[in-house]
């Protein structure tokens, strides 16, 4: 893979052209997630903090398996754990590795004011550059998987990468090289789908799990972290993954007819004023008569 | 003289329209909602994205945008406390109001006569007025999202959109009053400079107020 899988397709915030756009590689990249084989043994939540040069932070027992209750700016990925009781009666942990969904429509960067701060690769990597965020937090508002973290010392957000630099460098990300029981997969989106499709049908022939299946919401056009989930009728049972997430209705009207309306509004008030001014010209002061009284 | 006209200083060719306090108050309303303007505008749209640049940078007009919106919020309570009763709408601004057209198209001889503040400067002082409340909540839950849970999204959701049409309904104020102060009304800019205008001035555009201040004298009586 060559540092061509890095070019820019889609800018936060920018008013200009972007050079990439509409493009695509021969592929887009895709992490594949299969929930059914992770032990949570937490390999990957290391390995990320290894790659990304953060210290271990301290952590927060809540009398189960997670690390801490959420992701924050400096951890880009946790395993998410729910001791699940089913309608039968059955009981089951599931473990669900949380981060970034790197989403083909991505909420974050249509919320993002600020130039370049997000951007989205042709390989389909959403990425952020801390030296261009302003620190606004829009992201959060705009991301339906609540992932973007602030930083409140620095006043930047940060998010999993996809570790962009190792792919950029031809590597698979460094989640991907700790796990240890092929639960994660790494490659392009269309070879990842087959394999989880796969995966899915073993497990509906093989196994008790008859509502398996490929978690790739279409509401945020695909996204290129994908998971194979159990029970795809119930992602909310994963660490609260949203069943049908979109970008919010009111963050598209925001940036989309609001915008319009009020750049039409301010732009005819102007011209307005000046009409204005052309034809009936400034007010005139009466200047009375010496002698006339009030 | 009547007792109004005690705390107004009357000249025989001008008359004071605000004290220093009442400049004081305006200018620095004025140059915290300034700031908040520019920098939002370049929050608003990447096409005026410069305006954060030149004014030391995004991440910075990000930090100063909400503490300098504070001190509009407080510089709009202080005008407020000031100003309150001379913003009361009257019947003579219903009047003036209903004789818009006639005040739009420059037939001033047809506005009937009015107070110290017309009925349209009422109505942008308490848009201004609104809107500040308006910004300052909606723009409370913009400064600080991380600590709305996700379960409450759709709130950063509403706010977000909130504080953009309270900012546009300002703005739309602004033009107008900016527009009107600089541009139609001569003599506008220079009283709230220098805080007096000329008696004519005062006698065409608030005859009301100039009757009141000056004890009903007639223009250029010595």
């Amino acid at each position: 893979m060559s540092n061509g899988t890095l070019e820019i397709k889609a800018i936060s915030g920018h008013a200009g052209p972007v050079a990439g756009r509409d493009t695509s590689r021969d592929y887009d990249v895709c992490k594949l997630i299969d929930v059914t084989t992770c032990i949570g043994c937490k390999a990957c939540e290391v390995a990320c903090l290894e790659w990304n040069g953060y210290p271990f932070r301290e952590t927060v027992f809540d009398n189960t398996y997670q690390t801490m209750p959420d992701l924050a700016w400096n951890y880009y990925n946790l395993i998410r754990f729910n001791e699940h009781v089913a309608e039968d009666g059955t009981f089951s942990w599931l473990m669900r590795k949380d981060g970034c969904m790197h989403c083909a429509d991505p909420g974050c960067l249509l919320a993002c004011p600020a130039d370049g701060a997000i951007v989205q690769y042709a390989n389909g990597i959403v990425d952020f550059n801390q030296d261009n965020c302003i620190g606004c937090q829009y992201c959060v508002t705009g991301c339906p998987f609540n992932i973007p973290k602030f930083n409140h010392e620095t006043k930047k957000v940060h998010k999993c990468t996809l570790c962009s630099d190792r792919v950029g460098a031809g590597l698979e990300p460094a989640c991907i090289k700790a796990c240890p029981t092929g639960c994660l997969h790494f490659g392009s989106k269309d070879d990842m789908k087959d394999l989880a499709d796969k995966r899915v049908k073993q497990l509906h022939e093989h196994t008790s799990h008859k509502s398996a299946g490929v978690y790739d919401p279409p509401g945020v056009g695909g996204t290129h972290v994908i998971y194979v989930l159990h029970d795809i009728d119930h992602p909310q049972y994963y660490g609260g993954l949203p069943k049908d997430p979109r970008v919010p209705l009111l963050v598209r009207i925001w940036k989309g007819p609001l915008k319009w309306l009020g750049n039409f509004a301010i732009a005819a008030g102007v011209i307005a004023a000046a009409t204005h001014f052309v034809r009936y010209g400034p007010k005139k002061v009466e200047e009375p008569k010496k002698e006339e009284v009030v | 003289m009547s007792t109004a006209a005690a705390t107004h200083y009357v000249s025989s060719d001008a008359i004071q329209r605000y004290t220093f306090h009442e400049r004081v108050m305006h200018w620095l309303n004025a140059l915290a909602y300034t700031y908040c303007l520019a920098t939002g505008l370049a929050f608003y749209t990447p096409h005026l994205f410069w305006l954060a640049v030149m004014l030391g940078g995004a991440p910075t007009s990000r930090f100063w945008h909400p503490i300098l919106g504070i001190g509009f919020f407080i510089a709009m309570i202080w005008m407020h406390v000031v100003w309150r009763s001379d913003m009361e709408i009257t019947e003579t601004d219903k009047r003036f109001l209903s004789n818009v057209e006639d005040y739009a198209t420059n037939r001033d001889d047809r506005v009937p006569p009015q107070e110290k503040y017309n009925g349209g400067q009422k109505l942008y002082y308490w848009l201004m007025y609104y809107g500040t409340f308006l910004l300052l909540f909606s723009g409370l839950f913009l400064w600080f999202p991380e600590y709305i849970s996700f379960s409450l999204a759709w709130v950063r959701h509403l706010m977000i959109v909130l504080h953009e049409v309270a900012a546009l309904i300002t703005i739309g104020g602004f033009i107008v009053h900016v527009y009107m102060s600089v541009f139609l009304v001569p003599g506008s800019t220079d009283a709230m400079i220098h805080g007096s205008v000329s008696r004519a001035w005062a006698r065409t555009h608030h005859r009301l107020w100039y009757i009141r201040v000056t004890g009903g004298d007639p223009v250029g009586k010595e």
